[in-house]
């Protein structure tokens, strides 16, 4: 349990500089360790043979030619791995099931998409793990497959699950199909609602399937000594999560596995899960040796989870004055092969910036032939915002009242119950809508081609539990210890709140992210919890320090303990009558702590509960070429409620990088299956990322209104700007040519499609 | 006491439709036991599923969690980030 | 068959080492030679995280067969700081937060050095094309570009006074 923190905003000495990061010099220079970066002696190498089937029954699996390969140490099936029972387990961040994470990891029976794994091999070198894949013989039943939401949710679908009965309707379906679940989110009375209203909107959307793209392949090294106690280096968003999974996956005791953190290279949520580090202690375990695995570029594209593809319905109907006065709202979202698309949250985000009386959101989770949906930056929110920002622009349109405004007059703020249901408090939604509204980019002219267009977004940002150690060297120096894996420059702003409160400069405080037997456990690096969350704990344990160290002080000068304060890294003596005493510096109390109680050391280990919402208003400005239907960005403004910048470096950083996703995710970025449900874009040439080419430089104004949970005001601010852009880029795009395009990606055949259309 | 609200479909399989209700209890895990004997299922339901929105603030997983005499409880399902 | 013996210099040094004929020269630096900043994003050629040098020119490591290193000069993100000093390119990536996870940092840092051996003066527009080659999923290239100008100014200051 955390107490709230409220303390008055003292000066603040580190907290919200930009020193430079501690970890950057081994980045910069390639020394920096990622998954794919350790070798041990003996070392082999795993590969993993998959289905290229996109549903189909797996008959039988023989491994006798393969196993009999020189040079070919191990191969793994499902048979070689506990068949779970259906279980649901906090491990990364949110709830999984475990069984549908093995069956992932590994398939049993059937396989669900293409590139599912259906066996594992581990040899001498990639050359003879290659040979060996081709000398597994699978033999398979084809079935008919499904990956279209709305064709998965049919009655005469393929279905993939024969124990999938939709739950949340009102009533127990007797037949299985491919929808696992609805869930519906009600206030007011919409159809009341819609009746008063002057104006009304609808509009059908959809999006595909896109992926998180993290420039790194997942990776680990995994090793299984003879007593079975395991090993692993891995690139994670979390080294307890894989630890975790690892352990619940093939039934070890979780003393008995030890994670090593990786640097990791981009996650986005999609590192929030495990996919090769189980099969590598399988193979491990079987070999007696090392098992090194990477996946490739195509594997990470087929077989890792993108985010759903989805349909978006919206209807909206407002008073001729912009007040809304219903909303309605239905989101079809694919879960790919197990349930869990993030259709929940689409949900609950999909309204969230709204003043709303009167509002129903409908979401269907849906299987379908394609690799299970992983977590993606703020998931579920950005496809929800795609639809309801375009429709709002419709409705700004219609009314012929400018989009801030209109937003502004619907806007939540202090005191208004969020449509997902609790009141909110110490939000600057208003305040971003603003600073959209002065920035230059907003009156900017525009030309021919050229087009503006506007978006708002929300996410809630996670706690969570999270431990951290702060160590005091002899010589005052201190070492901050966390188990978060540094993805954006956690790193630097832990090692800043702990010199805030130790007062000490930031080049004597070191971070360092520690392996799972050498901290106590944390949640993963995601949910934009980590500065929130971590950072608590690591304030804690400081502020514990702290206390410790003024107690060796009142020891030191033979003082009452309450005379003693603590002041820019030293303690001050508050006694009068010892006037005589010069502050004594943390380094001279260090130097005396074996005479005054031993080592000083603190770990806090707490479930962070209060992280605030943040709240995002962009502005994007496009132009497009009519004889290619190309789109450049020209200018790009976004603006977002960050409660406290610790480094206003990588607060910016964060925001410039989840516009440059959703930017992708607009124009560009999409699964693209053939006919047997194969994608054909398995690669960055058609997989199409934004380039630097495609970006301009991109404004990112951070609006301060504190969180009074965090010790510093910090909110969460990783997850919040990939949520606007898609319907910023798409509204521009509406202004450019005069025409709504309500089909993600934007690319440049269909602009020349609905510009041809338009001009005969 | 304790208002306790949800606008999620989720809990009405448990509460036979109600929506919101009022509730005796000082913590969080006072409310879980006190709203699984009531509705059976639906105490445990929540401790797996959902977060808990006490005045405004996101609690998940937080038995201690205390609430007022006066406190605006709202049922949220469980969030999780990327 | 049997692995072939390569002679080349790498980062300055002479190196020797073995390697399958159909090994690619990013596999032979990370697993042969240890040299590990150079890395494996896409093995296609798409993403420029195995950007090096082969004799002065950008090459992506994974699209070079290791063979056709032979007698040749490589420089790979290893070599770019010397003696423990950081290059300018280096240096301003850090002070301007140019990197996120640092992923494709090597390579864009060998990208960019590439560029300003031969462009001392790039526009912001030059800049992006250039670098179009190096995928960067983290940062939005914003403070890329920033770092880039901001290097190449002291380059250039540096170059005026000596």
């Amino acid at each position: 349990m955390t107490d709230v923190m409220s303390r008055p905003a003292p000066e603040l000495k580190v907290v919200g500089t930009r020193p430079v990061r501690p970890d950057g010099v081994d980045k910069v220079t390639g020394a920096a360790t990622y998954g794919a970066d350790f070798h041990l002696p003996g070392m082999l190498v795993g590969k993993i043979k998959r289905s290229p089937h996109a549903h189909a029954r797996i008959v039988s699996i023989d491994t006798r030619a393969a196993l009999a390969l020189p040079g070919v140490k191990a191969v793994v099936t499902a048979a070689d791995l506990p068949d779970l029972a259906s279980e649901e387990y906090e491990a990364g961040e949110s709830a999984s099931n475990l069984r549908d994470l093995s069956l992932n990891v590994m398939a049993r029976r059937k396989a669900l998409y293409d590139g599912h794994a259906v066996a594992a091999v581990a040899a001498t070198s990639s050359a003879i793990a290659d040979a060996a894949l081709d000398l597994i013989k699978v033999t398979y039943e084809v079935l008919p497959h499904v990956i279209d939401v709305e064709a998965a949710m049919a009655p005469d679908a393929p279905v993939l699950h024969a124990h999938m009965f939709t739950e949340g309707l009102d009533e127990h379906p007797s037949l299985p199909s491919n929808i696992a679940k609805r869930n519906q989110i009600k206030g007011g009375d919409i159809g009341q609602g819609f009746a008063d209203a002057d104006v009304i909107v609808e509009g059908r959307y959809t999006t595909q399937a896109v992926h998180q793209g993290y420039i790194e392949p997942h990776a680990c090294l995994a090793t299984v000594a003879a007593d079975g106690q395991c090993q692993v280096w891995s690139s994670s968003q979390g080294q307890f999560m894989v630890r975790t999974y690892c352990a619940k996956v093939l039934d070890l005791d979780i003393s008995n596995v030890r994670v090593i953190p990786a640097e990791i290279g981009g996650g986005f949520g999609g590192k929030t899960t495990v996919y090769l580090e189980p099969l590598a202690l399988a193979l491990s375990r079987q070999s007696g040796h090392p098992v090194k695995m990477t996946m490739t570029r195509e594997e990470v594209f087929r077989a890792t989870g993108p985010t759903s593809g989805a349909v978006i319905l919206v209807k909206l109907g407002a008073k001729k004055d912009g007040k809304i006065t219903a909303a309605e709202v239905e989101l079809k979202y694919q879960a790919g092969a197990f349930s869990g698309s993030p259709v929940g949250a689409g949900s609950m985000t999909a309204l969230a910036v709204y003043a709303l009386e009167n509002f129903q959101i409908t979401g269907w989770d849906v299987v379908t032939n394609s690799p299970k949906v992983a977590a993606y930056r703020a998931p579920g929110a950005p496809i929800a915002a795609f639809g309801v920002e375009s429709a709002m622009d419709e409705l700004a349109l219609k009314l012929g009242i400018d989009p801030i405004t209109l937003r502004e007059i619907n806007g939540v703020k202090d005191g208004v119950k969020a449509t997902y249901g609790p009141t909110f408090r110490n939000i600057g939604y208003l305040e971003t809508l603003q600073a959209i509204k002065d920035c230059p980019q907003y009156s900017a002219p525009l030309g021919p081609n050229q087009g503006r267009g506007v978006a708002a977004g929300f996410w809630f940002n996670v706690g969570g539990e999270s431990t951290a150690a702060v160590h005091i060297n002899e010589d005052g120096t201190a070492v901050v210890v966390t188990g978060n894996p540094d993805i954006g420059g956690s790193r630097a702003s832990m090692a800043m709140m702990a010199a805030e409160v130790l007062g000490l400069p930031i080049d004597k405080v070191r971070p360092i992210v520690a392996d799972t037997a050498s901290i106590g456990f944390s949640m993963v690096t995601g949910g934009s919890r980590t500065t929130f969350a971590t950072g608590m704990a690591v304030v804690q344990a400081a502020e514990k320090i702290v206390a410790e160290l003024k107690q060796r002080a009142a020891m030191i000068w033979d003082v009452d303990l309450d005379m003693v304060a603590w002041e820019n890294g030293a303690a001050v003596c508050l006694d009068a009558s010892k006037a005589g005493l010069r502050p004594l510096p943390l380094g001279g109390i260090a130097a005396q702590s074996g005479k005054t109680g031993g080592p000083i050391s603190a770990e806090v280990s707490l479930n962070a509960q209060g992280a605030g919402p943040g709240f995002g208003v962009h502005v994007c400005d496009v132009e497009v070429d009519p004889e290619t239907g190309h789109v450049t960005v020209l200018r790009y403004t976004a603006a977002q409620d960050v409660g406290k910048a610790i480094h206003p470096s990588y607060v910016e950083g964060q925001i410039q990088g989840g516009v440059a996703q959703g930017v992708g995710w607009a124009l560009n970025e999409e699964y693209i299956f053939d006919a047997d449900g194969r994608m054909e874009n398995a690669g960055f040439l058609d997989y199409r990322v934004p380039v630097a080419s495609d970006l301009p430089m991109i404004d990112a104004i951070m609006i301060e209104v504190p969180n009074p949970r965090h010790p510093y005001g910090a909110k969460g601010v990783g997850e919040v700007p990939i949520v606007p852009p898609l319907a910023a880029v798409a509204n521009a795009v509406r202004a450019a040519i005069g025409v709504r395009m309500c089909d993600l990606p934007l690319s440049p055949p269909k602009i020349r499609a609905v510009i041809d259309a338009k001009v005969s | 006491m304790p208002h306790v609200v949800t606008t999620h479909g989720d809990c009405s399989a448990f509460t036979g439709g109600l929506f919101e209700f009022d509730v005796e209890a000082r913590s969080v895990r006072q409310l879980i036991l006190e709203l699984e004997n009531r509705f059976p299922g639906l105490g445990d339901y929540i401790e797996r599923r959902m977060a808990i929105a006490i005045d405004g603030e996101i609690h998940q997983d937080a038995y201690g969690a205390a609430l007022g005499e006066h406190s605006e409880v709202y049922l949220i399902p469980k969030i999780g980030g990327g | 068959m049997s692995k072939q013996h390569i002679s080349a210099t790498v980062n300055g040094d002479p190196v020797e080492f073995l390697s399958d004929p159909g090994t690619t020269l990013l596999d032979a630096l990370r697993d042969e030679l240890r040299l590990t900043g150079s890395k494996e994003g896409c093995g296609s050629g798409d993403c420029g995280a195995c950007s090096v040098l082969l004799d002065g020119r950008l090459v992506c490591s994974c699209l070079v067969l290791a063979p056709e290193a032979e007698g040749r000069r490589i420089d790979t993100i290893e070599g770019m700081a010397q003696g423990g000093v950081l290059h300018p390119l280096q240096q301003k990536f850090i002070d301007h937060a140019a990197l996120q996870c640092g992923f494709c940092t090597p390579g864009l840092l060998v990208a960019a050095k590439a560029l300003l051996d031969v462009n001392p003066d790039p526009t912001e527009s030059e800049i992006r094309y250039w670098l179009a080659g190096n995928l960067c999923r983290c940062t939005g290239y914003d403070k890329i570009v920033t770092a880039v100008q901001d290097a190449a100014a002291e380059l250039r200051q540096v170059r005026r006074a000596s």
